[in-house]
C-alpha cells in the first residue's frame, strides 16, 4: 500500500530541478528540538559518565546545574521525540524491501544504490534508525526517571536504582551511537539536509534514493502542485 | 577499659594530615603520599551499648547540624532514619534467641564504616567530591559534590543522604576535623560507657580481641570482631555479640562490598562505552575518506524531470 509513505503534505513541484516537499514547517521544528535536546543530553549525559569528560559540565554552568538540567532536557527529548514518532511511525513500518535493501547493504555503503530495490519514503537505515531510537528513548527515561535522586529517589529500592543506572549508561551509549549513524548517513548522503532545513529535497535526490516514494507522490491525485484530482 | 583520649591543649596545633595525605579522590588521581599515615579506627562494642544517644547528640552538636524535632514514629530510633542532618542512628532490635529463650536488645550506632574500598567515592563522577586519607577516612567535599545521589547507589552499607538545602551528600566525616588535631570522634568523647573507642586501627583489633574473650566468657560463643574484607575492612569496626549473624543487628550486612553491578557500570561500561563511540565515529570518517560523498547525479535530475513530465502526459 502506498498510503503509509505519502504524507498530506507531501508534493512534487515541476520545474528545473524538480522539487519534492519532504518535511512540514511543524516535523522540521519538532525534528529540531529533538536534536537539540539530543546532543544537549549526550555532552551533559557524558560528563557524568566519564570522569575524562567531567569537564563538559561546564559548558551547563558546572556539575551542580548539570546534575540539575539534565532530567528536565529529557523530559523535554521524550515529548519532542513523541511527535516525531506520531508524525513518522507509519512511514517506518517494515516494507518487503527493506529486507532486501538490508541484505545488499555493501552496494549501499559502496555508493551502488543501483543494485538496491526502490524504496518509499525511508529506507531500512533510517527505519533502524527510527525505530531504536523510539526503543532506546523509552528505556532511557524509564531508567532516567529511577534514577532522578531529587524527585524520584523514595519510590525505590537502591538495588533497583542501581540497575537502572547500569541499564542507562548502556542505553545511552547505544543512543549516541545510532545519533552517529543518523548524522554521518545525513552529511555522507548530500542534499539529505536541505530536507530537514527548507523542508524540500530535489527531484533527483528523490528519485536516486526513494525512487518508489517519487513515483507515488507524482501518481498521486493532488501529489503534484498544478494539477487537479479529475472531477 | 580503653584509655580515654586527653582533652584537646589549648595551644593551636597544627593539622596531621590534608591534602597532601589523599589515597583517592574520587573521578581523579592523586600523586601516592609520601608516607602512608597510621591507620585509624573507630570500635563501637555493641555489647556495652545502653543507647542513651549521646552519641546522636554529640554528633550534631558537634557537626552543627540542625534536625528537625519530629514525631514518635512508634520506634526506638529518633529520627528514624539517618537523615543529612543526622550522621549516625542507634538502631534497636529486639530479638528472641532460640538457644536461651531470652529476649535480647540489640543496638547498633549505625553510620559510615570508612571503608578501605569505599563503593561511594568509586561511584562519585565528580572529581574530588568524595576522598580518602592515607589514615583511612572518607570525606566528602561539599564544594565539589553536585548531588547526583550516586554514592547513595555505589555504598553497601546505604548510609550517604542528600540534602534538599543544598543538593549535597552528606555522612559521618569520622570527625576528620577532631582526629586532625589529635582528636577522637565527638561520639566517641561522649560514650558513658566506652562502648565506642578510638585509636589506630592495629590497638582497636587488640582491644576487641580482649571484648571478645570476654563475651566468650560470658557464654557468646559466636562473639567477634566486624571488620569485612570484602570491602578492604573497614575503619568502623563493631564487637557484635552475634557476630556469625550480623543481620540480626537491624540488617548489617553479612557479606558487604561494592555491587557488581556499580562495579560493571563504573568499570567495563566506562571504557567500552567511550571505545564503541569512538569506533563508530572513526569508521564514519574513514568511510567518508574511502567512498567520498554520495551525490545525485545530473542523470538523477533528468530522470525526475522526465518522470513528472511522463505522469502530466498521462493524466492530460
Amino acid at each position: 500500500m502506498t498510503a503509509h509513505d505519502v504524507e498530506p503534505d507531501n508534493a512534487v513541484h515541476p520545474g528545473k530541478p524538480v522539487t519534492v516537499d519532504r518535511y512540514t514547517v511543524g516535523a522540521r521544528i519538532n525534528h529540531w528540538i529533538t536534536a537539540a535536546s539530543l546532543i544537549l543530553l549526550a555532552l551533559s549525559g557524558l560528563a557524568l559518565f566519564h570522569p575524562s569528560l567531567f569537564f563538559l559540565s561546564g559548558l551547563f554552568g558546572g556539575g551542580q546545574f548539570t546534575r540539575f538540567i539534565h532530567p528536565w532536557i529529557g523530559v523535554v527529548l521524550f515529548f519532542s521525540f513523541f511527535g516525531l514518532f506520531i508524525r513518522f511511525w507509519k512511514a517506518n513500518l517494515w516494507k518487503r524491501e527493506d529486507g532486501t535493501w538490508l541484505a545488499r547493504i555493501r552496494d549501499v555503503l559502496a555508493n551502488h544504490e543501483e543494485n538496491v530495490p526502490e524504496v518509499g519514503k525511508y529506507n531500512a537505515g533510517q527505519k533502524f534508525v527510527f525505530w531504536a531510537m523510539s526503543v532506546l528513548i523509552v528505556i532511557l527515561i524509564s531508567s532516567g526517571l529511577v534514577i532522578w535522586d531529587q524527585y524520584f529517589s523514595a519510590y525505590t529500592t537502591v538495588g533497583q536504582q542501581r540497575v537502572a543506572l547500569l541499564v542507562h549508561a548502556i542505553a545511552a551509549v547505544a543512543i549516541i551511537g545510532v545519533w552517529i549513524i543518523h548524522a554521518y548517513s545525513a552529511l555522507w548522503v548530500r542534499g539529505t539536509i536541505p530536507a530537514m532545513i527548507r523542508g524540500s529535497v530535489t527531484g533527483g535526490w528523490a528519485w536516486r534514493h526513494h525512487r518508489k516514494w517519487l513515483r507515488e507522490l507524482v501518481t498521486k491525485p493532488g501529489g503534484r502542485s498544478g494539477s487537479k484530482p479529475a472531477e | 577499659m580503653f584509655p580515654p583520649i586527653a582533652n584537646p591543649s589549648v595551644t593551636d596545633v597544627a593539622p596531621r594530615f590534608s591534602e597532601k595525605d589523599l589515597v583517592r579522590r574520587s573521578a581523579s588521581t592523586v600523586p601516592a603520599p609520601a608516607e602512608r599515615l597510621t591507620e585509624v579506627a573507630k570500635l563501637i562494642d555493641v555489647s556495652k551499648c545502653i543507647g542513651c544517644k549521646a552519641c546522636q547528640t554529640a554528633c550534631i552538636e558537634w557537626n552543627d547540624t540542625h534536625p528537625e524535632v519530629g514525631v514518635n514514629a512508634g520506634v526506638y530510633e529518633n529520627p528514624p532514619d539517618l537523615t543529612p542532618d543526622m550522621f549516625t542512628l542507634m538502631r534497636f532490635s529486639e530479638w528472641e534467641n532460640p538457644e536461651t529463650n531470652n529476649l535480647e536488645w540489640l543496638i547498633r550506632k549505625d553510620g559510615c564504616m570508612h571503608c578501605e574500598d569505599p563503593g561511594c567515592l568509586k561511584a562519585c563522577p565528580a572529581p574530588g567530591a568524595i576522598v580518602q586519607y592515607s589514615n583511612g577516612i572518607v570525606d566528602f567535599v561539599h564544594e565539589n559534590c553536585i548531588g547526583c545521589g550516586y554514592c547513595i547507589k555505589g555504598c553497601p552499607f546505604n548510609i550517604p543522604r542528600i540534602s534538599r538545602v543544598d543538593h549535597t551528600a552528606y555522612k559521618c566525616t569520622l570527625c576528620s576535623d577532631r582526629v586532625a588535631v589529635g582528636q577522637g570522634p565527638a561520639c566517641a568523647k561522649a560514650c558513658p560507657t566506652q562502648a565506642i573507642v578510638f585509636g589506630t586501627k592495629e590497638e582497636m583489633k587488640q582491644h576487641a580481641e580482649g571484648r571478645i574473650t570476654d563475651l566468650k566468657a560470658r557464654g557468646y560463643a559466636n562473639a567477634g570482631l566486624y571488620d569485612p574484607p570484602g570491602v578492604g575492612g573497614t575503619h568502623v569496626m563493631y564487637v557484635l555479640h552475634h557476630a556469625d549473624q550480623p543481620e540480626l543487628y537491624s540488617g548489617l550486612p553479612k557479606e558487604p562490598r561494592i555491587s557488581p553491578l556499580v562495579e560493571a557500570w563504573k568499570g567495563i561500561t566506562k571504557y567500552a562505552g567511550l571505545t564503541v563511540l569512538g569506533v563508530a565515529a572513526g569508521v564514519g570518517l574513514l568511510h567518508h575518506l574511502v567512498m567520498g560523498p554520495n551525490r545525485v547525479s545530473d542523470t538523477d535530475e533528468e530522470n525526475a524531470e522526465r518522470l513528472v513530465r511522463s505522469d502530466r502526459h498521462d493524466s492530460a
